[in-house]
């Protein structure tokens, strides 16, 4: 083991952060079975108390209704099993990389393009800027008209979560190049092609991988939702609908743990992007790595 | 880092030395402006000085005096309002390899090793011989950065930062290296080492130097002329030729009469252009006041 990784299972950070954790686990387990222990009669006057709030009276309130943690792992442990479950995470995936890697492919030329190109910026901007403050969200049900495939419309509605984000960040990036690292290349003699190239591309690396990693953010938010509102295919035909539909089937079926795997399930599924685009972040950009 | 051969210093075995083509920068009637009619703004006005060839032209005058204008224009980033600006008999229209510009705080590619950097200039204007590898190689030696080569900036202490913008400069064979107030930033030992090892570049090679400073000690030691300036516009105030024998060692800065008495004259210009630029403020007031008494009375 190395040294390093020694002193951080030593350290007071990791141990404050695993106490935390323990702590939330246990008090949300006893939370949820409120119902067992609030069962004796020396609880009456609190459970009158939560009657006269309009609180249901045999257990704590909000947190008695949410599956125990124990509850979700058993939950869990048989959604592993199945097929519907892996498939969900499959298509939300999917459709987050699809939409994600669209918006870069789109994204970081156009940011580009509106920071070197005083004719591009003029032209696009405007639009662009008219258009940004729409919630990608709002877009659901005009993409579900306009394109073809269901598969498209949610995946389209992702794009635009991390689209906006990546261009303005890419154009921002692009425009605060210290003005200094141009004339120093137009003195070496620096070809316009040879300075976008090895002046403004990697001076917007840095911006790139920041946009992207906010995109990327946006993109699960954005692709939970869009599957709740569009249904995203049926999974009782073992087709799976992505994970937002996971929840919301868990919802209409009345499975809470499953709500709650669902749940947990996108949250693992978004740190993992993220760990992802941080380690090519780190591999493109050595630079900023070496401080 | 195997091949590091460079320990020849001899004048037929440096290539640098064998490179070195001086150039003479003269700077005539020079005004510049920004902005348009009414908020119209003169930063230099009818200024004209020669950047002699192969010395070392210092140029100091108070903060925000327009200095770093002066730079953009014999860099060729501007274009003067009036006047011109020629490097041997040829106007300068645009940036080039010929005037290369060594900025205040470093301007190394931040996202580049120390070789990249170094080799930035060649490989933009597709040089890339086997010559200008060696040259690389010799530079990077000369600037004692072979251990460092491939680090980024980030990684370097400012000492090896400047020392490293030296070389990529220097790869370019500049007829005139332009410095804006390189050493800005440095602590105070460093600043001085920078001084002893720039000035040690210099008596070797004899390349025309232009270095912009607001520091007198950094101006007296380094310089062969001083250029004075006065506050916005600019202009040439006094040219005083430092006599001051070469090579330069840091002490003489305190034991010298000489360096002394070229600082105390120095600092008695500088020192009028303050009071008289002190008094052009109070002038200005005064123009403000009796211009808006005459609208008052017209009212």
């Amino acid at each position: 083991m190395s040294t390093g990784l020694n002193r951080f299972l030593t350290s007071s950070v990791f141990w404050r952060g695993v106490i935390s954790i323990v702590v939330f686990i246990v008090l949300w387990e006893l939370g949820a079975r409120s119902k067992q222990w609030m069962a004796p009669e020396f609880f009456a006057p609190f459970k009158a108390f939560l009657g006269a709030m309009g609180f249901k009276k045999d257990y704590l309130p909000w947190i008695g209704v949410v599956p125990a943690p124990s509850a979700v792992l058993a939950a869990w442990g048989d959604v592993l099993a199945s097929a519907g479950y892996w498939t969900s995470w499959y298509k939300s995936f999917f459709r987050v990389m699809g939409g994600f890697i669209a918006a870069m492919i789109v994204g970081i030329p156009f940011g580009l393009a509106l920071a070197v190109s005083r004719a591009a910026y003029g032209t696009f901007f405007p639009t662009f800027e008219v258009l940004r403050p729409i919630p990608p969200l709002a877009w659901v049900p005009i993409s579900i008209i306009f394109w073809p495939t269901q598969e498209l419309s949610i995946t389209f509605v992702t794009f635009l979560g991390a689209f906006y984000t990546i261009v303005i960040n890419v154009l921002g990036g692009a425009r605060s190049i210290d003005q200094r690292y141009f004339q120093a290349a137009q003195s070496m003699g620096s070809s316009r092609w040879d300075i976008f190239r090895r002046v403004i591309l990697p001076g917007t690396l840095p911006s790139i991988m920041v946009g992207s990693a906010v995109g990327m953010g946006i993109t699960w938010e954005v692709v939970v939702a869009a599957e709740m509102i569009s249904g995203g295919g049926s999974q009782a035909a073992g087709t799976g609908g992505g994970l937002g539909f996971f929840i919301w089937n868990s919802y209409v079926g009345g499975s809470y743990e499953q709500i709650v795997v669902g749940m947990i399930s996108i949250g693992i599924a978004g740190y993992f992007s993220s760990e992802l685009l941080r380690t090519l972040g780190k591999y493109v950009t050595p630079w900023l790595r070496v401080r | 880092m195997s091949a590091v051969p460079h320990a020849r210093t001899g004048a037929a075995a440096d290539p640098v030395k064998r490179a070195v083509d001086a150039g003479e920068i003269v700077v005539s009637g020079v005004s510049k402006s920004y902005g348009a009619t009414r908020l119209r703004k003169e930063v230099v006005r009818d200024c004209s000085f020669t950047i002699e060839r192969g010395k070392l032209t210092v140029m100091i005058g108070p903060s925000g005096c327009g200095k770093s204008t002066m730079i953009r224009l014999l860099a060729g980033f501007e274009r003067p309002t009036e006047g011109s600006v020629t490097l041997d008999g040829k106007p300068v229209t645009e940036p080039n390899r010929d005037r290369l510009v060594l900025f205040q705080e470093t301007a190394l590619f931040p996202w580049m090793t120390t070789y990249d950097n170094i080799l930035y200039g060649p490989r933009a204007r597709g040089e890339v011989t086997r010559e200008t590898l060696d040259l690389a190689e010799f530079l990077l030696a000369k600037v004692g950065l072979q251990d460092f080569r491939n680090k980024y900036p980030g990684q370097l202490s400012g000492g090896m930062q400047r020392r490293a913008e030296l070389a990529r400069a220097m790869i370019n064979h500049p007829r005139v290296m332009i410095l804006d107030e390189p050493f800005r930033g440095l602590d105070a030992m460093t600043k001085e080492l920078m001084w002893e090892y720039y000035s040690r570049l210099y008596e070797e090679y004899h390349r025309t130097n232009f270095f912009v400073t607001t520091d007198i000690d950094e101006a007296v030691y380094l310089a062969d002329r001083l250029l004075i300036m006065s506050n916005i516009p600019t202009q040439v105030r006094a040219v005083v030729d430092v006599d001051l024998p070469r090579p330069r060692r840091l002490s003489d800065l305190v034991e010298s009469d000489r360096a002394n008495e070229i600082k105390r004259e120095a600092l008695s210009i500088l020192h009028a252009e303050a009071m008289r630029s002190f008094a052009r403020g109070s002038k200005a007031a005064a123009d403000f006041v009796e211009a808006y008494l005459k609208r008052a009375n017209r009212g």
